[in-house]
């Protein structure tokens, strides 16, 4: 069962923009696409472990301000060629708040 | 998605390289748009027809120069009807029609016919053992022949000529090539690289009959021999004809589309019905055919777009370079070399190392090359070539190449070729030349693009780009897609960053969704490089009415801070002209030690750089660094960095003005200007250099009698000295030299290119005479900077640590406590 745990205002986090929620296992970066969507996923990009929460955020995908790999932010996944997997956290909207659910194992650093 | 019933049906007739490159741009446009069908008349997949005589010489299978197989058609949804070819196109009912009599109805058509051999209208042209030089049929009669006989005349001594010569030659054959002209590739070499050529392959075994006309083919069940014009003649069990292309267009000029050497077409690949398109070696375009591979894919992507509706790219023609397909003989040539009263060579021969070079200039530009023996600097010479750059600056120096230029970051030292599959390529990626080949082979990839994209070689820092793109050439033998003349922003666009920079102002747009509209972008936010440019590019077009759009900066520039490979940050406060206090350096290490800030360096610009900041922590470290007076370097800025400079007449026994004075007045002055790539500058009180200034974007060196104003320097990815720029005699004439200098950069550059690069792009002359001649000019360029200044002089730093500017940047969202 997925438990929902309340973060924050979506007005908090700028559009095409993103914001990072600390926990225990690690931060978690929370995105906010132009149409107001929301995506979470590890703040660390499967190359080198760059924080993507500090990333360009365009259309539904980030990139890494590292070494510039792209990741599409409702799977995790490096747009090809590239390749590597970020964990995704299921993430929400309801009348402006942001809720988050961690998953456990992904959350493990 | 439109299902079957809906969709528009595109036919191509050809299943050659231009006919599905077209098919393939426009599938990544638009890939539901169409019901494509594709007809061909050979028994196969989509080949690479330019390595047919590697095939042939046996350095490469039928399988490896495979692009499409047929899965790819079926992965695609993509009928593939291989060995069914066309017979009629009934433009009235809009269908076209097998040679079984079946009719194929179709919304846009794509006419891909290719060339066909020219076979000689000559006696015995139809005996069994005479052959043209075009398909892989035509290559298995080929290696059949050469097994079963010995003699082969090849009839023209053309690129095609020698390559299948010496395919035949490898494969056991005793080949003789007969040519009517006495230059081999006539077209492509002057008689001196072709001599050169003619030995070497003499050298191989080769015998030449030239210049010589071919009279009749003899033979009665197969052909026996060749008689010539003099009356002489030559037993051959083989003859190929291979004395050029002809563009196959019947089947258009018979649906009655205009056509005079080829399919005629206008710039976006249309035939005189609108209906109807062509591409690759069938079509003539603004009186031009070609019969390369690169112009064919230029073609292939402006076909496309206009297929999948989206804007309307045109094909403005393509300049051309050719690479002989001969293991062991390097010969480059591109553009036109014929001699002309206008022209001017450049002429290098040096016959014992077998190294000859000649480079054509028009107008204080390269319109031609030659290259026989040492080919390195071929792509070089090209790109300058396809830019038009003005190469009169390093004219003395231009024939001996990049590398003897600076211009080749690491290109230059060896020749590709000869490097062994471990020699790094890419620095920055650590990727060697083996993977690149690798990469290319297995993924058939084609252009620059491709091998970044797969391989991230010269994605990063580019330096070794020349270096890519010889591996390009070496491993697809040459003819690989160079990349387009007018270089697109980025992928999200077809537009070029002039092209952008003049609409912006001609249309008065002033947000990045209004550009993104008005130029139809490709993708609906843009991406990472092209967000950041049209961000500068606004500032700089609009100063004090342009919202900075955060969202749209890297993150350096977002944070006024570097980033570091931890994720953690680092600072540097700005010291005017390199000059420090007591009380700055007491701060900077209270701020230090308060902060845990793991390192503290001294850098090349005369500052220091404290190292390991975390995010969190920056507002309270500016806040200190604030209270002491001290404001931000820029030193992560696409901006104005720092000033060097030495101590000049204030101490230095040699000093001849107020160095240090000047370098802080220049600081004082251009400080938080936003730029399209870093600006660095020096200032020299004497001579004798100390500040490096003739190394920097802009350098003055101070002498009796006044500045010596020098810019277009660098020492990072290139070294490369500065250009004089003029001389002037007092403190405020030098800044207003270069406060004009910079606001010309400022509003001609490209985004990311550095002052150098733009001067290369521009011209030095060019420069000089907006800047130092005009002098109305100056003052308004200085003027539009000041102006420009009194919007970008507020400190960053000083906005976030005590003004809450973007507090959440620096906060996290929430801090979860999980069970």
């Amino acid at each position: 069962m997925t438990s929902w745990i309340e973060i924050g205002a979506l007005d908090d986090i700028p559009r095409l923009g993103s914001r990072v929620v600390r926990t225990p296992g690690g931060n978690i970066a929370v995105f906010r696409t132009e149409s107001d969507e929301v995506f979470a996923l590890d703040d660390r990009c499967p190359h080198k472990g760059g924080p993507l929460s500090q990333g360009i955020v365009h259309n539904k995908r980030v990139t890494c301000p590292l070494h510039n790999f792209v990741i599409e932010l409702a799977s995790g996944q490096a747009v090809a060629p590239d390749e590597g997997c970020t964990h995704t956290h299921p993430a929400k909207v309801e009348n402006g708040i942001v809720w988050l659910s961690v998953r456990q194992a992904a959350a493990v650093s | 998605m439109l299902d079957k019933v809906t969709k528009q049906k595109l036919v191509v007739i050809g299943n050659g390289m231009a006919g599905i490159r077209t098919v393939e741009a426009l599938l990544e446009r638009a890939p539901d748009l169409y019901d494509i069908t594709v007809f061909g008349s050979e028994p196969y997949g989509n080949y690479n027809r330019i390595l047919l005589s590697p095939v042939l010489a046996g350095e490469k299978t039928v399988d490896d120069i495979m692009l499409n197989t047929v899965d790819w058609y079926e992965d695609n949804n993509i009928t593939l009807r291989k060995g069914e070819t066309i017979n009629m196109i009934d433009r009235r009912t809009c269908e076209v029609v097998t040679e079984a009599g079946e009719r194929v109805p179709y919304d846009r058509l794509l006419i891909a016919t290719g060339s066909n051999p020219i076979m000689l209208p000559l006696p015995g042209k139809d005996l069994p053992g005479v052959i043209g030089f075009r398909d892989i049929y035509d290559v298995d009669r080929m290696i059949k022949a050469s097994t079963d006989y010995r003699n082969a005349v090849v009839i023209g001594g053309g690129l095609l000529g020698l390559e299948a010569a010496n395919g035949l030659m490898k494969r056991g054959m005793n080949v003789t090539v007969v040519h009517l002209l006495d230059t081999l590739m006539e077209r492509q070499l002057d008689p001196v690289a072709g001599g050169l050529l003619r030995k070497s392959l003499e050298e191989r075994g080769m015998v030449f009959k030239m210049p010589a006309q071919t009279q009749a083919i003899l033979g009665e069940d197969r052909v026996t021999g060749v008689r010539f014009g003099d009356g002489t003649e030559l037993a051959a069990d083989l003859v190929v004809m291979a004395v050029g292309i002809r563009p196959n267009f019947e089947l258009a000029k018979k649906a009655g589309l205009y056509c005079e050497r080829g399919v005629v077409v206008s710039d976006t690949m249309q035939t005189y019905d609108g209906r109807i398109y062509a591409v690759g070696e069938c079509v003539q375009h603004r009186r031009q055919t070609y019969g390369l591979v690169a112009p064919l894919f230029d073609q292939a992507k402006v076909c496309a777009n206009h297929l999948a509706m989206k804007g309307f790219a045109t094909y403005d023609g393509s300049v051309t370079s050719t690479k002989l397909k001969v293991t062991g003989i390097d010969l480059f040539s591109a553009g036109d070399f014929a001699p002309g009263p206008d022209k001017e060579e450049i002429v290098l021969q040096d016959a014992n190392r077998g190294v000859y070079k000649r480079i054509i200039l028009k107008d204080k530009k390269i319109v031609g090359a030659v290259l026989y023996g040492d080919t390195i600097d071929g792509p070089w010479y090209f790109q300058h070539l396809r830019d038009g750059t003005d190469v009169s600056h390093m004219r003395e120096r231009l024939v001996f190449g990049a590398a003897n230029l600076g211009d080749g970051g690491v290109s230059g030292q060896n020749s590709v070729a000869a490097m062994s599959d471990e020699t790094e390529i890419c620095g920055c990626n650590g990727v060697c030349k083996g993977a690149i080949v690798k990469a290319i082979s297995e993924k058939k990839l084609f252009t620059l693009d491709d091998v970044r994209a797969h391989t991230k070689a010269s994605s990063s820092c580019g330096s070794c780009t020349g270096l890519v793109e010889q591996v390009l050439a070496f491993t697809l033998g040459g003819d690989y897609s160079a990349a387009p003349k007018v270089k697109p922003l980025c992928k999200c666009t077809d537009h070029s960053h002039d092209d952008v920079r003049r609409v912006i102002v001609e249309q008065q747009l002033k947000t990045i969704p209004a550009v993104m509209r008005f130029m139809e972008w490709k993708t609906l936010n843009g991406c990472h490089s092209c967000r950041p440019a049209l961000n500068y590019y606004l500032l700089a077009t609009w100063p004090g009415e342009y919202r900075d759009d955060q969202q749209s900066r890297f993150i350096n520039e977002r944070v006024h801070a570097n980033i570091q490979k931890d994720g953690t940050y680092s600072v540097v406060p700005r010291m005017w002209g390199g000059v420090t206090t007591p009380s700055e350096l007491r701060a900077i290490a209270d701020v230090a030690e308060k902060f845990n800030i793991p390192t503290v360096k001294v850098t090349g610009g005369q500052r220091i750089d404290l190292l390991g900041v975390k995010k969190e922590d920056l507002p309270a470290v500016w806040a200190d660094l604030n209270d002491a007076g001290m404001v931000s370097g820029h030193a992560y800025a696409k901006g104005l960095r720092t000033v060097k400079t030495c101590v000049g007449s204030e101490w230095c026994r040699f000093g001849t003005q107020d160095s240090t004075g000047l370098g802080v007045k220049l600081e004082k002055f251009m400080w938080g200007s936003w730029t399209p790539a870093k600006v660095k500058l020096g200032v020299s009180g004497c001579p004798r250099n100390c500040a490096e200034a003739t190394c920097k974007d802009v350098g003055v060196v101070c002498v009796d009698s006044g500045y010596e104003i020098h810019f277009a320097g660098a020492a990072g990815l290139h070294i490369k000295g500065t250009e004089f720029l003029t001389k002037v005699e007092t403190e405020d004439e030098t800044l207003e030299v270069i406060v004009a200098l910079t606001q010309l950069y400022r509003e001609e550059g490209w985004y990311l290119e550095r002052m150098y690069k733009w001067c290369d792009r521009v011209g030095l002359e060019q420069i000089r005479k907006r800047v130092v001649d005009d002098v109305a000019n100056r003052k308004a360029l200085f003027g539009r900077f000041a102006h420009s200044q009194q919007f970008a002089q507020t400190d960053p730093w000083a906005e976030r640590a005590s003004r809450g500017v973007d507090r959440n940047e620096f906060a996290p969202l929430a801090e979860l406590e999980l069970a």
